[in-house]
């Protein structure tokens, strides 16, 4: 049944069917309707959870860090400034082979200070070891909590994930979401079972130092343990798709490409808006399509040569610049496509909450057709 | 993740701590007053390099380092997550000033506000020795340190010691005490009575290092001892935040603890400061005055 739902209710809704015991996590705009949603959940007995009130995000995630060591299945939220703040505990936290589930209401990043939409957030901690997997709607937002802690928890995975979805864009909009019963969460969702924790039965030492013999030895399996997270991601979305009838067993996600001249690479809710504009073109006779990254984090490098064969012209949307040297998706997809024959451009669209209409995804069609790219699209010269 | 080799001891020997090291040996009495039912939460430093270069450890209870100053935050997690599961274990933090007085100050803040039901133990060794002797807000007044050397223009560290036990008494914490290995039992049973106190609370234990303060490291011991014999530090209880035992002393000359160490080798090489060893004995006459240790004729020590 779908409901009419707010993009931060519909997730708190499916976290909450996913029994986290303990939650941490601090107020920022525009995560905070998710952790208000659970407070009141927690407040209502809805939620057998213990909920930490934070002072800060650096906490929040350190909480759920010493949660998660001493056995419990954890959650936590946040954005922008937030994520920024938690650099430092992302890092650890995948080194220390956590599986957290968070939650990211995507946000820029200042200065300037701005709440609006963007990728930069999530995107500037691509190294640290976590998950990310992007969202374009609430239905695929919520959907992917589920399918992150079943991968995060996998035994042979063992790392944290991003869950992104766009700030404002989805967390505050409303769209019709279907909510699965805590029943079918449960039947997807196990309970969680450490593969070890901190117990005075069975004393271990966590997050001990290495030294230069073992440190590059660390880093190679966690590194491992991202590329098989490809697969444990396609099962885990295949099964989803066999109990509720949305298959995310694709890390990328082809959109009329068959026999497209043109492709656009996107992730979040810009690819709706692309979707559209591709039907608009499509009637004009343009042969034009998508291809939606939907795992950012392990990066689908294969999957994407493989989605673009017969494409020669590609043009990727990056909502994010990583400064001095363009987007950072626009950078590994030129990088996957190397050899492959087909021009990429890369374009700066979307900061800072700036809206993209569908004439605006025409305009960077246009441009790749024309090979002008890798470029901020829609730049206001007036004001430089 | 390391297993333990199990001795009578939880603390393992074979670690890595110079000879004659006061945190090695808080650490071990530390075991002791918790017995086996304790988790332990490390910040980076001194203790944490010395007793788990992986694949070995020398924690024979569960224990977890995760960063410099996120201690008391990642406890917060574990407090939690075992009172939701139902378990029994205590959660105690370890960590150096450094991370207590300065860098992690915020997570404490947290964590004791909220109420989690933790014992911080601060071994406070008065400076990063973890790096090479830098100043903390643990630092006492006129010591050299690599980043507040004594110069022909610098006295040395310039100001007075935190007060942390204050700060946390100030949360509400309802134990609050300070300790010293040189007296063993006390801490033991300072320990023994913060773990089973309900809510957050504080230990600070001194723990000279001879390599940071330079002195012999057969003189551990009786450099700790010293420092409570001239009141420059000062073992007390508080409890709601009202200060109910301190320990009692004849007090000696600061002049008499200050001269055995390099640190303060500047007041009296090349010429004698009387007057910063004024002001130091001024800090041991104020910490006599606030916390009423000075033994009058005809008493006994407590």
């Amino acid at each position: 049944m779908l409901e009419f739902m707010e993009g931060s209710h519909a997730v708190a809704e499916i976290v909450k069917r996913c029994r986290p015991q303990v939650i941490a996590a601090y107020p920022i705009t525009p995560q905070t309707h998710i952790v208000e949603d659970l407070a009141q959940m927690v407040a209502n007995c809805e939620i057998d959870a213990e909920y930490i009130t934070v002072e800060s995000e650096f906490s929040a995630l350190s909480a759920c860090l010493g949660a998660s060591a001493a056995g419990s299945r954890v959650y936590s939220a946040t954005t922008s400034q937030g994520l920024a703040l938690m650099f430092e505990v992302c890092f650890n936290a995948a080194g220390m082979r956590q599986p957290i589930v968070m939650t990211i209401a995507n946000r820029s990043l200042g200065a300037p200070l701005s709440i609006w939409n963007d990728q930069q957030d999530s995107i500037s901690l691509r190294d640290s070891g976590w998950l990310q997997f992007y969202a374009e709607d609430n239905q695929e937002a919520a959907d992917l909590h589920m399918i992150a802690y079943r991968v995060c928890e996998d035994h042979d995975i063992l790392l944290p994930a991003f869950v992104c979805f766009d700030g404002f864009i989805l967390s505050h909009t409303y769209e019709p979401v279907a909510l699965p019963s805590q029943e079918e969460v449960d039947a997807y969702l196990p309970a969680f079972t450490p593969y070890q924790r901190l117990d005075a039965a069975n004393p271990l030492s966590f997050g001990m130092y290495a030294t230069p013999e073992y440190y590059t030895e660390f880093r190679y399996e966690i590194d491992r343990a991202l590329y098989r997270a490809k697969d444990a991601f396609a099962r885990a979305g295949r099964e989803f798709g066999e109990q509720f009838g949305r298959d995310y067993s694709a890390l990328v996600e082809g959109y009329r490409l068959e026999d497209a001249d043109t492709a656009l690479v996107a992730m979040g809710s810009i690819c709706g808006t692309a979707k559209d504009a591709i039907d608009e073109m499509r009637e004009h006779g343009r042969k034009v399509g998508l291809l939606k990254i939907r795992t950012y984090r392990p990066f689908p490098a294969p999957e994407i040569v493989d989605a673009l064969k017969g494409v020669s012209t590609v043009a990727v949307l990056d909502k994010n610049i990583s400064l001095g040297n363009g987007g950072a998706v626009g950078t590994e997809v030129k990088s996957a496509l190397y050899g492959s024959g087909a021009a990429v451009y890369d374009y700066i669209i979307a900061l800072g909450g700036r809206d993209v209409r569908k004439r605006d995804i025409a305009a960077v069609v246009d441009l790749a057709e024309k090979g002008k790219g890798d470029m901020f699209y829609g730049l206001r010269t007036e004001v430089l | 993740m390391a297993e333990v080799e199990q001795g009578c001891e939880l603390f393992s020997a074979g670690h890595r701590a110079c000879g004659g090291c006061g945190p090695a040996l808080a650490a071990r009495l530390l075991l002791k007053a918790t017995g086996k039912n304790a988790i332990l939460v490390a910040s980076t430093g001194c203790m944490e390099v010395f007793s788990t270069p992986y694949p070995e450890t020398a924690w024979g209870v569960p224990w977890i380092h995760s960063l410099f100053e996120n201690a008391a935050a990642v406890a917060s997690g574990i407090e939690a997550s075992l009172k939701k599961q139902g378990r029994s274990e205590k959660v105690l933090c370890v960590c150096g000033d450094g991370a207590t007085f300065d860098i992690g100050v915020l997570c404490i803040s947290g964590a004791f506000e909220r109420g989690h039901d933790i014992t911080y133990i601060c071994y406070d060794n008065e400076a990063y020795m973890n790096t090479g002797i830098q100043r903390s807000g643990a630092t006492p007044y006129g010591a050299s340190t690599t980043t507040s050397p004594a110069g022909s223009c610098s006295l040395g560290n310039l100001h007075p010691k935190k007060d942390m036990p204050g700060i946390l008494a100030a949360h509400g914490a309802p134990y609050v005490a300070t300790a010293s290995i040189a007296y063993p039992n006390d801490f033991v049973q300072k320990v023994e009575r913060a773990i089973n106190t309900p809510g957050p609370c504080y230990i600070q234990v001194h723990t000279p290092c001879c390599t940071g303060w330079g002195f012999e490291s057969g003189e551990t011991l009786s450099m700790a001892k010293l420092a409570i014999e001239t009141g420059l530090w000062v073992n007390y209880e508080m409890v709601d935040g009202r200060v109910e035992k301190a320990k009692k002393v004849r007090r000696k000359p600061v002049e008499e603890y200050l001269a055995k160490q390099k640190r303060f080798r500047h007041l009296f090489k090349p010429a004698r400061r009387d007057d910063v060893i004024a002001n130091i004995q001024a800090v041991a006459d104020a910490n006599a005055e606030r916390f009423g240790i000075d033994i009058k004729k005809k008493e006994s020590s407590e």
